[in-house]
């Protein structure tokens, strides 16, 4: 394979990522707000079916976005109704949603399978996109793969250097005191839900008018992505540049799949395709094991050197949800 | 406090939730310009129209009672074994191999049945005490660990499908090789359904409701879902029992893989858990953990399941609206029960 193919492929693993990355960074403001929206995998599909239906019915690619937007939104709404103002739980109605989600897509999807319709253009930027290698893989993506990378350094500039990202913290680690601090718990996690919501529901037309334009229903290989975001969630530590790698890792994973596949002719590529998942998995494991109590009993009986040099690294590994998430704020 | 009017008032709210749910799947038919009558009558006859739909109702039932099952016993662990998909297929997966390595054999076909179906309960359990090993040992919440694990499940599959157990020739999505007549649990003549079948899904629910509503056993386990912290203090060995939980979760699941290979396909298929452990978990959600419920419930969503495959037949409708009426039924039946708590705390 010669280089030319090669970042050709790189630019289209950047691409393949916006839509992980909208769901990933939807997800990490929801949570860090202290509310779990397990619901993504439904969400995406839903929002994917819709917007393709809408832009089809249309003709507009920006209704298609917006009836993205509106049903991420929308399910979230649903979650952060039943759980902040119902104490319900927060997993129970997500899992609920996440299934009624990808049902309805298959339901009302069935009459749009394998249709045409609009696509999102490339819009390669003047001058920048003419430099040698960066430009062919950063310039000549899409609008919504432009925005994509923006979204990566909003979010952690929101989160990290912001006042209102501050309180966002403080509502997620210690609700009891950001509202003393007179932070309006409960309204402040239905905004974040929301939003949180319109970003995951933003996945959904990436895919069908842009990354994998089109529905072609069971077979669009979307379903699974949005537990994958839920997981990439995680290890990135709720952190959006964390975050960012760990959904670039994956897409870099897939690409790798499908490329490979030539050249191992005796595994099936449905094998190949969820490669990506144990890998996950064994990323989950090396986050969390700094977290476990036995990890720290083995340490204690090392030697310092060892000691030290195992800790550090778990250390720079490891990553520790909001402290609050998933558990309900009783205002008084 | 349960008096009279407060279990009358609870069972008009549980109206209303299967009302609003019923409302609400009218809509969407309506907007996928459906008859409504025409597609709910199409599920009737097809789940209770002739003996022949009522018995395939029956053996869509049997996984989803044994997923509900063993669901039950995580649940009252205060756990959520969204992994139980993983364990059905790798419970499939074991019975399919124990049967490849006996059918050769002088082995009377009862007893490679019998090894196959045990073989496929430690299978099940295997992967579940997997999704177990991860939360206890390495701090993955057991919804991260269980959906990872439910992938590798798959990909575990379909490499075995179009690699060492592909038919001969070509290995495709129809599966593997088909086991002879003589190593499938013993069917009704002239339906799908087998008794043996039915007897073990009546057999595994009796005994969870037992396990969790009689024994000491069931209690120790409820207090490690209630209050992780006051069991260990109460002198609970609470990972052991999560990991127990877990195992025994996994051994019905497998059980349910097993099913699905001796009595139902014959065969390893892709898609051999059909869905039924995520439906178990809705079945377990709807019924609010009470065993008691959970047959009925189970038998309902089946004759849902089976009903909604007339819909692409004859409303060209696709059959996922069962689906659809499913979840939007524990989601109204949790939303409606919000509201009810919220009215009678303000009162």
């Amino acid at each position: 394979m010669n280089t030319d193919l090669i970042i050709i492929g790189l630019a289209g693993v950047l691409a393949a990522a916006a839509p992980v990355l909208f769901a990933v960074i939807g997800e990490t403001l929801t949570e860090r707000a202290g509310v779990i929206n397990l619901s993504v995998n439904g969400t995406i599909l839903l929002s994917a079916m819709g917007s393709f239906a809408a832009a089809y019915l249309t003709g507009s690619i920006v209704v298609g976005f917006l009836a993205g937007m509106v049903i991420g939104g929308l399910t979230a709404l649903i979650i952060a109704f039943s759980s902040i103002t119902l104490h319900q739980s927060q997993v129970a109605v997500g899992f609920v949603m996440a299934l009624v989600g990808r049902d309805l897509a298959y339901f009302l999807g069935s009459s749009y399978m394998g249709v045409s319709g609009p696509r999102l253009p490339a819009w390669n930027i003047p001058v920048l996109s003419q430099i040698p290698l960066v430009g062919t893989l950063f310039f000549r993506q899409d609008l919504i793969t432009y925005l994509s990378f923006l979204l990566i350094f909003v979010a952690w500039l929101w989160i990290f250097k912001t006042r209102p990202g501050l309180m966002l913290q403080g509502i997620g680690e210690r609700p009891a005191a950001a509202f003393v601090r007179g932070a309006n718990v409960n309204r402040l996690r239905y905004l974040y839900t929301v939003l949180g919501g319109v970003l995951v529901g933003l996945a959904g037309p990436t895919y069908s008018l842009s990354v994998k334009a089109g529905w072609k229903g069971t077979i669009s290989g979307l379903d699974g992505i949005g537990w994958i975001a839920l997981a990439i969630t995680i290890f990135g530590g709720w952190n959006p540049l964390r975050a960012a790698f760990g959904a670039y890792l994956f897409a870099l994973l897939q690409w790798l799949g499908v490329v490979l596949q030539s050249s191992l002719p005796g595994i099936p590529s449905q094998v190949l395709q969820v490669a990506p998942f144990p890998l996950m998995i064994m990323a989950l494991l090396l986050v969390n094991i700094g977290n476990t109590e036995w990890i720290e009993r083995l340490l204690a009986g090392m030697p310092e050197s060892t000691r030290r040099l195992i800790a550090r690294l778990l250390r720079a590994l490891r990553a520790s949800p909001p402290a609050a998430l998933g558990v309900p704020f009783e205002q008084e | 406090m349960v008096d009279l009017r407060a279990r009358w008032i609870n069972i008009g709210f549980q109206v209303l939730a299967i009302l609003l749910a019923l409302l609400f799947t009218t809509g969407i038919l309506l907007l996928a310009g459906a008859p409504p009558l025409e597609a709910y009558r199409q599920i009737l006859t097809g789940s209770i129209g002739s003996f022949n739909k009522i018995s395939d109702v029956l053996v869509a039932w049997v996984p989803l009672l044994l997923s509900a099952a063993g669901l039950l016993i995580t649940f009252s662990a205060g756990l959520w074994n969204i992994g139980i998909e993983g364990q059905i297929t790798l419970g499939a997966v074991f019975t399919t191999w124990v049967l490849r390595s006996l059918q050769d054999t002088t082995l009377p076909p009862g007893l490679i049945i019998t090894a196959g179906i045990l073989g496929g309960m430690l299978g099940g359990a295997l992967w579940a005490s997997l999704a177990g090993a991860l939360k206890t040992f390495g701090g993955v919440n057991e919804i991260f660990g269980g959906l990872g694990l439910n992938f590798v499940a798959t990909a575990i599959t379909l490499w075995l499908i179009f690699g060492p157990w592909k038919r001969p020739g070509i290995g495709s999505m129809s599966g593997t090789e088909p086991f002879p007549a003589q190593l499938s649990l013993p069917l009704l003549p002239g339906y799908r359904l087998s008794p043996w079948a039915v007897v073990l899904g009546i057999a595994a629910i009796v005994l969870v409701y037992m396990l969790l509503q009689g024994t000491y056993f069931g209690l120790k386990l409820k207090a490690v879902g209630k209050n992780i912290r006051s069991a260990f203090l109460l002198g609970i060995p609470t990972w052991q029992y999560m990991m127990l939980a877990f195992i025994l979760c996994g051994a019905l699941g497998g059980l349910a893989g097993a099913i699905q290979v001796t009595a139902v396909y014959h065969r390893l298929i892709p898609s051999i858990s059909s869905g039924y452990g995520f439906l178990g978990l809705l079945v377990a959600m709807l019924v609010n953990f009470r065993a008691i419920w959970a047959a009925p419930v189970a038998l309902f969503f089946a004759a849902l399941n089976i009903g909604s495959i007339q819909l692409p037949i004859v409303l060209k409708l696709d059959s996922s609206l069962s689906g659809v009426l499913q979840g939007v039924l524990v989601l109204f039946v949790l939303i409606v029960d919000g509201i009810r708590q919220r009215l009678i705390h303000k009162t």
